[in-house]
């Protein structure tokens, strides 16, 4: 997959595994999986609190019970499904706003370029987690907000790093020749300079999830996300924090679920700049 | 360097005037007046009508704007909605903690990540390169605030060897006090903040250990180590500091988060409080703060990288600018 190059000889059909990909998909699969089955299926009925407060794990309650007595691994599960979502929504809002923006940033003449880097330099040093607590800060908290808030913060290092990936293409000789023969420029950024520049942009667009599915849980964490129907990693385990020596799994199992799903994307992302781009394979 | 220092802070000083701008600009246009934060469910229009004109959130935006820059060029950051109190000192007063936290944090993670990272280029495909990566992957991967949880619960709550939360109330007059009640903020951010330096470090030292240079100084003679710190330290060092700038405003941002998981009254759970009560005027100030703070750590960057490669500072207009 991704970019194979296009100058390899005729029947070299060249296969790129990678370990690291495969096994990055298999962390981000398994969250998945918790979702989709939490779509359909789950142990007990969110809102049931039958299960006494803080029972420790037991053939009842696999995980145990949180401070309301809710069962933890219903609680977890839902988790995953907004963990998803916000990761997913928050790279889908940066991701075509930036690649949008960089776009029109690269082919942009030179004063708009200008004004579109020093812009960027700016918004740049405001840290994607306090431009979205900042969006969310007059809203009530909820989880909508939120992804819409770090999805916008995030398209601006995407616009960045897409803006100078189009560059770079732009002043390759293929496209002098490819604008001298009268190709127009909507089609050269089809057949020319997306081809070009969207294995980058894909693993920056996946290590972009999880710095969304972080900044989620911390924005939860901090009271600013996700509201009280929503069970949130992030929020389960701001509810934890108190009973943390007591009941230790509802402050494990959240922040374990986090570190697989942001492994995984991190893996992902790696293992797509190992497939695109042998040569700098390393380790 | 003196030309590019004068145009760099000029540009510092631009920067912040359009990011206090955009700042402004997009707390006024969220939804909500200001006036609401302040005012119980059932006031009177008239009522409502009073405390915008005392806010003064009644007037043209750029008037407000202007006006809010012209107080705060002499370093009158407005009164809390809340408690009525400046911002200017109660942020000052802030700092004590954070500031510290942030440096504390931000020293040791680079000691951490420096010697760390080059052991792992040095055998990169050995257990422990693998080890070690594996290690710094998992600590990019969770959430500084979980990773403060857990050690407060190990090292606080269960071994009872430091405090789980909370600042001495008279400062830095006990500094063991204040240093045991910073302790494990400053490890927590510190352990988040090595783990993606020595990615860094990692790749800067593999690239090194890669190149032709230091093959002829072995091929010379020279020890590996002897090479690495002749030659090899100095290369390296670019593209680390290009990120120093960087992570020192994450590691600022993860002291933000972690003081709210230790109780600590830093800039952080100022901040957080403010969001919940809609404190305006304590949220421009902190974030205008804030964002002087990670300008200032690029342009010490940006600096410092020029210092250690002569190659940046012979190039005319200095790149970019």
């Amino acid at each position: 997959m991704a970019s194979a190059p296009r100058e390899r000889g005729p029947g070299t059909k060249r296969r790129v595994r990678s370990r690291t990909l495969a096994a990055g998909c298999a962390l981000v699969g398994a969250v998945a999986l918790t979702a989709l089955v939490s779509l359909v299926w789950l142990p007990y009925d969110p809102a049931d609190t039958s299960g006494g407060r803080l029972a420790p794990p037991g053939a009842a309650h696999p995980l145990g019970t949180d401070r309301l007595g809710r069962d933890l691994l219903t609680q977890v599960m839902i988790g995953a499904r907004i963990a998803l979502a916000a990761g997913l929504g928050a790279t889908a809002v940066g991701g075509v706003l930036g690649v949008a923006a960089g776009l029109a940033g690269g082919f942009a003449t030179r004063w708009l370029d200008d004004a579109f880097a020093v812009l960027s330099d700016i918004l740049i040093a405001f840290p994607v987690l306090l431009l979205a607590m900042l969006m969310v800060a007059a809203r009530q908290a909820s989880l909508g907000p939120a992804i819409l808030a770090i999805g916008l913060a995030m398209s601006v290092t995407v616009a960045r790093l897409t803006r100078i990936l189009v560059k770079r293409v732009l002043a390759q000789d293929f496209i002098t020749a490819a604008r001298t023969s009268g190709t127009s420029w909507p089609r050269i950024t089809v057949e020319h300079v997306l081809p070009n520049i969207w294995p980058t942009l894909l693993v920056s667009l996946a290590l972009h999830l999880g710095v969304a599915v972080l900044a989620e849980a911390t924005l939860s964490y901090l009271g600013l996300g996700a509201a009280p129907p929503n069970a949130s990693w992030g929020r389960m385990l701001r509810e934890a924090q108190t009973t943390a020596f007591t009941a230790p799994v509802g402050v494990i199992a959240p922040g374990v679920l986090l570190a697989v799903l942001v492994v995984g994307a991190n893996l992902v992302a790696d293992g797509v700049r190992d497939v695109a781009d042998p040569a700098r394979r390393r380790s | 360097m003196l030309p590019y220092l004068l145009r760099r802070t000029l540009l510092l000083a631009a920067s912040l005037l359009l990011a206090s701008a955009v700042l402004f600009v997009l707390l006024r246009l969220l939804p909500g007046d200001p006036a609401n934060a302040l005012l119980s469910v059932g006031a009177t229009p008239e009522q409502i009508a009073a405390v915008r004109r005392e806010i003064g959130s009644d007037r043209p935006l750029t008037e407000q704007f202007l006006s809010w820059l012209g107080r705060m060029a002499v370093l009158d950051l407005g009164t809390s909605f809340v408690s009525d109190l400046p911002v200017g000192p109660e942020i000052s007063a802030r700092l004590v903690v954070t500031v510290p936290l942030t440096l504390l944090a931000f020293t040791v993670s680079l000691l951490v990540a420096v010697p760390v990272g080059f052991v792992a280029a040095h055998r990169p495909r050995s257990w422990y390169g693998a080890l070690l990566n594996g290690v710094s992957q998992l600590g990019v991967a969770v959430p500084v605030f979980w990773i403060g949880m857990l050690l407060a619960t190990v090292f606080s709550l269960h071994l009872r060897w430091l405090p789980a939360g909370g600042f001495p109330q008279d400062d830095w007059a006990d500094p063991a006090g204040a240093l045991a009640s910073l302790a494990l903020p400053v490890a927590t951010v510190a352990l988040v903040m090595s783990a993606s330096l020595i990615r860094y470090v990692r790749s800067a030292a593999l690239d090194v250990l890669d190149s032709d240079y230091l093959r002829t100084a072995r091929a010379l003679g020279c020890s590996l180590p002897g090479a690495m710190w002749r030659h090899g330290l100095r290369n390296a060092a670019v593209p680390v500091v290009s990120v120093l700038g960087l992570e020192l405003a994450t590691t600022f941002l993860g002291a933000v988060v972690v003081e709210s998981v230790f109780a600590l009254p830093g800039l952080g759970s100022m901040l957080v409080r403010a969001f919940a009560q809609h404190d305006y005027p304590v949220i421009q100030g902190v974030l205008v703060v804030g964002t002087l703070a990670v300008l200032l750590a690029g342009l010490l960057a940006d600096t410092a990288q020029r210092i250690i490669d002569p190659r940046l500072r012979d190039t005319a207009g200095g790149g970019r600018w």
